[in-house]
């Protein structure tokens, strides 16, 4: 990892959300970073079990004493019923992305290598380009993607990541 | 059989009545007619204002000397827009306030229709919870869950925008109670008992604490526990400016207001104490330096407070215990013995004689001889409101808060042109009580058109103008810190407050000299038909003191005047 990309891993944060699955609770989230100059990275967004609750799994870069001040304050709106940061070892923490990759007969064999040394599969073929989907950590598809950016990357989607406390532990 | 049918807009109205409701503060339009109609056949009374912030402040005076929710009625747009002041005030000192906001029908919501605003959005950052209502059987519960979050935990606003095809609506009675659905919504009661028995054991090795108390303490009414503890351990106490009267000011262990412009010797006392217990308050920068290693570095700090958030967020407290200031201390004090501070009180008596608030009677009439003055010839026994700026310090100062709920002042927002209006919602509130409006002549031409919802009421309050012809607080710091260059701050051309009151028809009444202080203030507080103003031109360049530059810390406090040059202040404002 290069120093950026470390000091990045230090000061990113994932929090995990249980909110009530009412409108304006995104508004009222956001708003908690954005007072706070936290700039959020990814968000996701997405039913639970229970159709009264939806999960969101935030991932944001910032200084982690006024992270404790935001997890206070998101779990303290009336929507949310509890708000926490997850660290690597506590949580699988995961991530899939689709990379839309130039081809060339040159390359292809190339890519192709990338794409199995990652476990990822391919899901579109054109004569001059292929979709990779992969799934994993953030840092794996990061390590991915930077591989894959010598081949031409044409397109870029990742979902954001999305978390699970291990064991007994509740996300 | 078939329910009956009803709009809307009356099953608010019955719910509202349902919860105790018995006046709304409120300024009309074309998307709240329906609330307005259903009003006409309510018990309600229904107060028509003459600008909707003066709406939003009146509920907030209204809540804060009767600790119940003050109730807004306003129209969309514009109307709604015009509360948000108003709301923003009451998020920042924690007052349970509900806002009824009229808004465009349902179908034109986002299509820029008239008078539409979001109002939602607009005032998501600032209330404690809000609602769009959808559908008019939902109106029972979330009036419901309303007045539960407004008024419980840490209270704070709550916006409802009420669309008019909602409230215009025909929609079924509702027999059984509403269920409220908030899972999310908890707040903590008693604390965790292995940390009150932390702070316990800190108490217990102290040989110089002292009490911090702050308005969270007077929301929970813990003034008995709070004088309990005091006189248990024998510390001496002082409070913020919102804490005002949850600890009698004219008890022997009281020190006053500490912080910016708090007394000398409570500031002193901060600076000696190897312990400050807090309760209640939330360490704002104007008690603690900007620098926060340098408040009360030495001394023990341990935080009681309800809600988590407060914790670590400025002070990092040595122990802390989450939970409603009175149940925590109740739990504390059995735990507590009398501890041997006679050595500490006696040096804080010093501090009490040495640095005396004082102001002279000499050299043309003083803001603080007329406040002085008014809390001698009422003995305390009043409902003060301020307004925003010098006057509302030297009346933090001077006019010694004996019970809680009889001090009323915008802290956190600082809002200028609160004052009158709040006492308007305070006489509305304690009617059998007299109200004083402390304000400034900047604040008070702010808001002054309530002058004839007061009038129109005949309300009692003694409205006290202390005019100055400037913005005086601001002046201060120009003068203070910024080489005496004088911007924006001169108020030269005032009214004759004495000719605006008459205009609304309230008596007026004329201070400009020393001698007349007590003669007039007496006819003034006798006078009891309907409001009076009494317009005290002061003199214009006077300063408050003692005062601690925003940012420093207790040691920086100036006593008096300072003879050199002033660097700027570091903190915020
Ligand atoms: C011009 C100007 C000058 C000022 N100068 C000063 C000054 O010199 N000194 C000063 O003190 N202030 C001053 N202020 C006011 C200051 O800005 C703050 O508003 C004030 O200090 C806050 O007081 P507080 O913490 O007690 O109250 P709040 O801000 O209302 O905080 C109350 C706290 O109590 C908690 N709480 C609520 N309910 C409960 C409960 N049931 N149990 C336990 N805790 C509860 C809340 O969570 C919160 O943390 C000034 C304001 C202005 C406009
Ligand atoms: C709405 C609003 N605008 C501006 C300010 C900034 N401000 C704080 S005190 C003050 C001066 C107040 O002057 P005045 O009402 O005459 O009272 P004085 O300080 O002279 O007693 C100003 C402008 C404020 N607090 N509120």
């Amino acid at each position: 990892m290069t120093e950026l990309q470390l000091q990045r891993s230090q000061n990113s944060h994932t929090i995990s959300l249980l909110v009530a699955n009412k409108p304006g609770v995104l508004l009222r989230i956001s708003l908690i970073f954005s007072r706070r100059g936290f700039n959020i990275e990814s968000l996701v967004v997405s039913p639970t079990l229970d159709g009264r609750f939806s999960r969101m799994t935030i991932t944001a870069q910032g200084d982690p004493s006024i992270l404790e001040q935001i997890i206070k304050q998101a779990a303290k709106l009336v929507d949310v019923v509890h708000a926490t940061e997850h660290k690597d070892i506590s949580a699988v923490q995961k991530e899939l992305a689709l990379v839309k990759v130039k081809l060339n007969p040159e390359t292809t064999g190339r890519v192709l290598q990338v794409v199995e040394h990652f476990k990822a599969t391919t899901v579109d073929l054109t004569s001059n380009s292929l979709i990779i989907q992969a799934t994993g950590s953030s840092e794996k598809l990061d390590a991915m993607i930077s591989f894959l950016s010598e081949y031409g990357i044409i397109e870029l989607v990742r979902t954001g990541k999305i978390v699970m406390a291990r064991g007994k532990e509740k996300t | 059989m078939t329910k009956k049918l009803i709009t809307g807009a009356e099953l608010l109205i019955q719910y509202l009545e349902k919860k105790g409701v018995d006046i709304i503060f409120g300024y009309p339009g074309g998307a709240a007619i329906p609330i307005f109609d259903a009003l006409v056949d309510s018990k309600i009374k229904l107060v028509l204002v003459r600008h909707e912030q003066g709406a939003a402040h009146i509920a907030d005076g209204y809540a804060r000397a009767t600790g119940k929710p003050g109730v807004v009625l306003v129209t969309s747009g514009p109307g709604a827009t015009n509360t948000v002041t108003g709301i923003i005030t009451a998020m920042m000192d924690s007052v349970p306030m509900i806002v009824l906001c009229g808004q465009t029908i349902t179908t034109s919501l986002g299509k820029d229709a008239f008078q539409e605003a979001d109002v939602f959005g607009i005032t998501a950052p600032i209330v404690k919870h809000s609602y769009l209502v959808k559908n008019p059987v939902d109106i029972p519960r979330i009036v419901e869950e309303s007045f539960y979050i407004c008024s419980t935990g840490r209270p704070g606003p709550v916006v409802i925008d009420l669309p008019k095809d909602i409230t215009g609506a025909m929609t079924p009675i509702q027999d059984s109670p509403p269920v409220m659905d908030i899972p999310g919504y908890t707040f903590p009661t008693h604390a965790r008992s292995k940390d009150i028995q932390k702070i316990a054991n800190y108490i217990k090795q102290s040989h110089r604490p002292l009490i911090l108390a702050g308005q969270g303490a007077l929301i929970s009414e813990a003034y008995n526990e709070i004088q309990e503890l005091a006189e248990t351990i024998q510390a001496p106490v002082v409070n913020t400016l919102l804490g005002k009267g949850v600890f009698p000011e004219n008890h022997p262990l009281s020190l006053g207001m500490l912080g910016m412009h708090g007394t000398a010797y409570a500031n002193k006392a901060l600076t000696r104490c190897d312990l400050i217990l807090s309760i209640g308050s939330r360490w704002d920068d104007r008690i603690t330096p900007g620098k926060i290693e340098r408040f009360c570095p030495d001394a023990v700090k341990l935080h009681i407070d309800i809600d988590p958030a407060e914790i670590n967020k400025i002070v990092v407290p040595d122990a802390s215990a989450v939970g409603d200031a009175k149940l925590v201390l109740r739990d504390l004090i059995p735990l507590l013995g009398k501890l041997n501070t006679k050595e500490w009180l006696k040096e804080v008596d010093q501090y009490r004689r040495k640095f005396p608030l004082n102001y002279k009677k000499t050299g043309g009439l003083k803001a603080q001889h007329v406040i002085d003055e008014l809390y001698k010839l009422t003995k305390g026994d009043a409902i003060v409101t301020t307004d925003v700026g010098q006057h509302q310090m030297w009346a933090a100062q001077f006019f010694k808060s004996h019970f809680s709920r009889s001090w009323i002042s915008s802290g956190g927002a600082g809002t200028m042109g609160f004052g009158f209006p709040a006492a308007i919602g305070a006489q509305f509130g304690c009617s059998k009580k007299t109200v004083i409006a402390i304000v400034g002549d900047g604040g008070f031409q702010m808001t002054a058109f309530e002058l004839s919802t007061a009038m129109l009421h005949k309300l009692p309050i003694k409205i006290v103008v202390i005019d100055n012809k400037f913005l005086g607080m601001v002046r201060q710091w120009q003068q203070l810190f910024y080489d005496d260059r004088l911007s924006g701050v001169n108020l030269e051309g005032n009214p004759d407050f004495v000719k605006l009151a008459e205009a609304y028809g309230v008596k007026g009444f004329r201070i400009k000299r020393a001698a007349d202080v007590r003669k007039i203030l007496s006819r003034a507080l006798a006078y009891s038909d309907g409001p009076c103003l009494i317009h005290a031109e002061v003199i214009k360049e006077d300063n408050v003191f003692p005062m601690i530059p925003a940012g420093g810390a207790a040691e920086d406090m100036l006593i008096e005047a300072p003879k050199v040059k002033m660097e700027k202040p570091k903190g915020s404002t």
